[in-house]
């Protein structure tokens, strides 16, 4: 059982690396991905929110949706630990 | 208020925990504040102040660290933390914006719509630190104390 | 990029989860497992996503070590397999 699953994992990097081969290069300025939104985000945020920070502003105003609900995921993890975990004195 | 286990703590941890924690809790504030100009943001900052107030949980004894935040009071800053967020992105809606188009806050005080957007994200990272602080803290008074918020590690 | 800086990085970050894999004991795997945060911590921050860099020397290294011990205080040490 053991030598399986060495075998599954060996197998599976090994294509997670002839994955890889496809992606574009570091910091590619033509990568599919840096095309499409990124040069709007890179050349208006800092006069449509001044932030100077990207990062925040992509995350604090244009994704701000997501960041809402990434906060109430936190909560709502808090809740069910306290829930489960913690108990009256008896 | 001093229990038995406190007495017998160090006293260089002590003092050292006293003197450090300002300065972390300042540090933490000072990276939810400047996140907009410095790596940073509510999340990581949130994490740095209930990181401050573990110490002071592992240093000073668990019974004796609530004297500093009650369990009720942090539970109801806890809950605060997101009721800023969506307060924030519903009070954009109901003055005729978007839902979280934070420019719609103009009309409540004329900042300039530009600045409100500035403004509506510092807003948002209050309330997410809020929140992640005091959620870390939790998951760790539980955690530490079996639940029964006796004693500590 | 220095590729060098990076291989030696890369390296670390595959010793240290081997290592965490392998250990009996929960409490030092726990304590790998904090360097193992801060060589993902600094290659991120040599990537230049900073932000990402800070969240996992907070988050991964900081507290999640802490109640990673808090378990393990409140349960086993010892890994049973």
């Amino acid at each position: 059982m053991k030598k399986l699953a060495l075998l599954a994992t060996i197998v599976t990097g090994a294509l997670l690396i002839y994955g890889v081969q496809d992606f574009a290069p570091w910091g590619d300025p033509d990568a599919p991905a840096s095309r499409h939104l990124s040069p709007h985000y890179i050349e208006k945020a800092v006069e449509e929110t001044h932030v100077p920070n990207l990062v925040t502003a992509v995350l604090g105003d244009y994704r701000g949706y997501d960041t809402m609900f990434e906060t109430v995921v936190i909560f709502c993890a808090g809740m069910a630990v306290v829930s489960v975990l913690r108990r009256p004195k008896s | 208020m001093m229990d038995q286990r406190t007495e017998s703590c160090d006293i260089i941890i002590r003092m050292t925990v006293r003197i450090m924690m300002p300065f972390i809790q300042l540090f933490g504030l000072y990276v939810i504040v400047h996140g907009h100009y410095s790596p940073g943001g509510g999340f990581q900052g949130g994490v740095i102040l209930g990181a401050a107030y573990i110490m002071l949980s592992i240093a000073f004894g668990l019974k004796d660290s609530t004297r500093y935040l009650s369990e009720k009071a942090n539970a109801v800053m806890g809950s605060i933390g997101p009721m800023i967020f969506v307060g924030v992105a519903i009070v954009c809606a109901l003055v005729g914006g978007l839902f979280l188009d934070y420019s719609a806050l103009d009309k409540i005080i004329p900042l300039g719509p530009i600045e409100w957007r500035s403004m509506g994200i510092f807003l948002v990272e209050v309330g997410v630190g809020l929140a992640v602080m005091n959620i870390m803290l939790s998951l760790y008074w539980d955690l530490a104390s079996n639940g029964e918020m006796e004693e500590g590690l | 990029m220095i590729w060098q800086l990076d291989l030696l990085i890369l390296t670390l970050v595959v010793v240290c989860a081997v290592v965490v894999i392998n250990l009996k004991d929960l409490l030092a795997a726990t304590v790998i497992f904090g360097v193992y945060s801060f060589m993902m911590c600094l290659l991120w921050a040599e990537m230049g996503a900073v932000d990402v860099a800070f969240t996992e020397a907070t988050v991964g290294a900081g507290v999640s070590t802490v109640l990673f011990i808090a378990a393990i205080l409140r349960t086993t040490r010892r890994s049973k397999d």
